[in-house]
């Protein structure tokens, strides 16, 4: 049987004028997941977050949100908040005024302001203009904001822009705690460290497409070689070692790499490969100190994704 | 066979009512500093403006009615009024509606907006009653504070009309207000061009300053020589329509006519913005306005009006050219001349006389023999004659007009001196202004014109 969607896209499209910003977008997003979607600019993540804010209606495609299908502008069921482009908030009111002023105008009791203001860590700035807040508090605001609707769809573009370890952190603890409740939360990022930390799933787009939706770790696993980085307690055997590892290659020394840590081997191998050269490594003693990713897997499919189809075509260069 | 229950879409959420959003776009406007100056000027500053210059020895006399703001109350609300007329009231129409639409495009708020009320429709009528209460408010301020600064330094007195004719403080009052109402008209044609420039010119600064623009360039028109109809076709004409309540009978054809044209603009200038704001692409982020298609989506229309208002002005007014000629001058110069005269004789203590009994009479001539006599300028030089009762002689005062193309004129005396010589002359209550030194009248520009 399936599973609650709070949102399900088929065949979503939307152009502007001339400019196709979404072509046959399918998007299936189950109730109490938090669902990244990433793609590089003008990849039309805007937009698609645009369509589940009700900002505008696909030119073509089915649409349902919380199991209502949209069909006009705005007319999306309760319980749908979040923001694009940036929190809306008013800088000549205070943090506590711009909630209870939205709160007022949602029809809802300033109950729930002091909440709100307290999930994003802004209790002590409440009676603060917004005039003076930097974009990370702005960021939690807008957050707060959307909270007070108890929402049920969160959809929340660039949450992270402007926030600091412990403002992240702060961010990252409300939204788990939203998904846990049941609350479908679509984020678009450019971190992959935070939607990495956060998703269960993500939508890449690239060009109006997209190029995969479905588990981060089934992204990470699809993704064949990456670059890794590794350090030992002798270099030197270290490389000489990998360098007899089949299926993996030693990279030339990385400038800025070489700068910073002269000891580390860069060598770009898939996960089999990767564990072939570590069990060389201690049957010829050398101590495996670190190894990491140079990019993120979820970074580096991202990349190889919307490297792949932002690559011009040869049809394109006839 | 087996029954399935389907489940209905639901519906969407329903929109937040205007009230609401009525009153958060309240608290947004009342939360600006810019906002909260404007009205602390315009509640104190005309109080205290009104005040100091009651007590100066030099009179704003430029101004109609400024001559009278030592001797009576009512006289600075309508300075107040005047000068609000030309500067004030076009100032604020720009910085609260030339500026609603235009302050969320500035913070990127639309989007939550629209995501919160669910219905651009009610946005664009929550943010025009908004502005349109705090500009109502602005006027009320600036009316209440005049009259209770005027009040306060000078007291409750009669104010001298636009044709000599004293007003009893009640009659003044009411007609004060009168004034202060009919220029609510031109005051909402103003809003709605800065609503239409908020929406039409998006961040641009030049949406906040249109009303601004606009209310220099219908004063540059005002000045010139234009016919009538063009001139009452203006939606600034009420602006200064409203000294016609100051005549008896008050020129009420101008004042209704300046009325109708200026709610014409409002309501035109309105339903343009609400198109093209009803028209914009809320998802397009970089969204500035509509550029160069102001000139037609916005601009053409209302000239459009323009020309239809002149149109229909025409047909319906049996008046032609400037509106002003001898036979009115003739007729409005005697009138004031007779009611200060009398005004005068009560003053100085001379035996009683009415206007009936003076009989004046008034001969204009513009510029000698070379000029025909009609149009504005300050070239007008009259004689006035009239009758004191049991003499046989008549006298005579020479006066030298300044008639403005808006149909107002200042009268300056220039003998005999026993008249019309002194400045001031020495009252029971102390020195008071010569009323026949000078004085202001005013000409019904849509009266007809007389024959010969």
């Amino acid at each position: 049987m399936p599973e609650n969607l709070a949102v399900r896209a088929r065949g979503i499209s939307k152009s502007f004028d001339e400019v196709v910003a979404l072509d046959g977008v399918d998007l299936d997003i189950a109730e109490g997941q938090i669902h990244g979607l990433v793609g590089p600019n003008g990849a039309g993540k805007t937009t698609l977050l645009g369509l589940l804010l009700g900002l505008a209606v696909a030119d073509g495609g089915d649409l349902e949100i919380l199991g209502s299908p949209v069909r006009r502008t705005l007319s999306l069921p309760d319980r749908v908040a979040g923001f694009v482009d940036g929190p809306g908030l008013y800088p000549s009111l205070t943090a506590s005024q711009n909630l209870a002023a939205l709160a007022r105008l949602r029809g809802s009791g300033s109950d729930g302001i002091g909440d709100a203001l307290e999930q994003v860590g802004l209790t002590d700035v409440a009676h603060d203009r917004v005039r003076g807040f930097s974009l990370g508090m702005r960021q939690r605001l807008g957050l707060a904001a959307a909270l007070l609707t108890k929402p049920r769809l969160l959809v929340l573009d660039e949450p992270a822009n402007g926030l600091d370890p412990a403002g992240t952190r702060h961010v990252h603890r409300v939204l788990m705690g939203l998904a846990a409740d049941g609350t479908s939360v679509v984020l678009s990022s450019h971190r992959m460290d935070d939607l990495a930390a956060l998703c269960s799933e993500v939508t890449i787009l690239a060009t109006g497409r997209v190029v995969f939706s479905g588990p981060v770790g089934k992204l990470a696993a699809e993704t064949d070689e990456l670059d890794y980085r590794v350090r030992t307690s002798d270099p030197a055997a270290a490389r000489r070692v990998a360098s007899e590892t089949p299926q993996l290659r030693v990279l030339p020394d990385d400038e800025l790499l070489r700068r910073h840590d002269a000891e580390a081997l860069l060598v770009r191998a898939a996960v089999p490969a990767l564990d072939d050269l570590v069990a060389r490594l201690v049957r010829a003693n050398v101590a495996v100190r670190e190894l990491a990713p140079v990019v993120a897997p979820l970074e580096a499919a991202f990349l190889a994704l919307t490297a792949a189809t932002n690559a011009p075509s040869e049809d394109e260069d006839l | 066979m087996t029954a399935v229950a389907v489940a209905l879409p639901r519906a969407g959420a329903r929109p937040a009512p205007v009230r609401r959003s009525y009153r958060f776009e309240l608290v947004k406007l009342l939360a600006q500093w810019r906002i909260r100056l404007l009205i602390l000027a315009c509640w104190v500053g005309p109080a205290l403006l009104v005040a100091v210059i009651s007590q100066q020895s030099s009179l704003p006399a430029d101004t109609v009615f400024g001559r009278w703001m030592s001797q009576t109350g009512w006289a600075g609300p309508l300075v107040v009024l005047s000068f609000s007329c030309s500067y004030v009231l076009p100032i604020v129409t720009s910085l609260v509606a030339g500026d609603v639409f235009a302050a969320e495009d500035r913070l990127g708020t639309w989007r939550h907006l629209l995501v919160a009320v669910r219905s651009p429709r009610r946005i664009f009528a929550a943010k025009t009653l908004a502005s349109l209460t705090v500009i109502l408010l602005l006027v009320a301020g600036l009316a209440a504070s005049g009259i209770v600064g005027g009040l306060a330094a000078v007291g409750n007195r009669p104010l001298v009309g636009l044709d000599g004719q004293l007003l009893a403080p009640a009659h003044a009052a009411g007609t004060v207000l009168l004034a202060w109402a009919s220029v609510l008209a031109p005051t909402l044609a103003f809003a709605a061009v800065g609503l239409l420039g908020s929406v039409a010119l998006g961040r641009s600064p030049m949406g906040l300053v249109v009303p601004a623009l606009l209310a220099i360039a219908l004063q540059l028109a005002q000045l010139l020589p234009l016919p009538v109809v063009v001139r009452v076709a203006l939606p600034s004409y009420a602006f200064i329509a409203w000294r016609g309540l100051f005549t008896d009978p008050p020129q009420i054809g101008p004042i209704v006519l300046g009325v109708i044209v200026s709610l014409a603009w409002a309501v035109a200038a309105t339903a343009l913005a609400y198109v093209l704001f009803m028209r914009r692409d809320f998802t397009d982020a970089a969204y500035d306005g509509v550029g160069r298609r102001v000139l037609v989506q916005a601009a053409l229309p209302l000239a459009a009006l323009l020309a239809v208002t002149v149109g229909v002005i025409a047909v319906a007014t049996p008046v032609a050219g400037s509106g002003i000629d001898k036979p009115k001058l003739d007729r409005s110069l005697a009138t004031a001349f007779a009611h200060l005269y009398v005004m005068q004789t009560g003053e100085l203590h001379r035996p009683n006389v009415t206007e009936a009994q003076l009989r004046s009479g008034a001969a204009c001539d513009k510029g000698g023999s070379l000029l025909a006599d009609h149009g504005a300028g300050n070239d007008w030089r009259c004689v006035v004659s009239w009758h004191l009762p049991g003499s046989t002689a008549t006298g005579q005062a020479i006066y030298q007009l300044d008639v403005t193309p808006d149909g107002r004129y200042k009268a300056d005396g220039d003998g005999p001196q026993e008249v019309n010589g002194f400045f001031q002359v020495h009252t029971a209550m102390g020195d008071a202004p010569n009323p026949l030194w000078q004085f202001d009248g005013l000409v019904d520009l849509l009266a007809p014109t007389s024959k010969g």
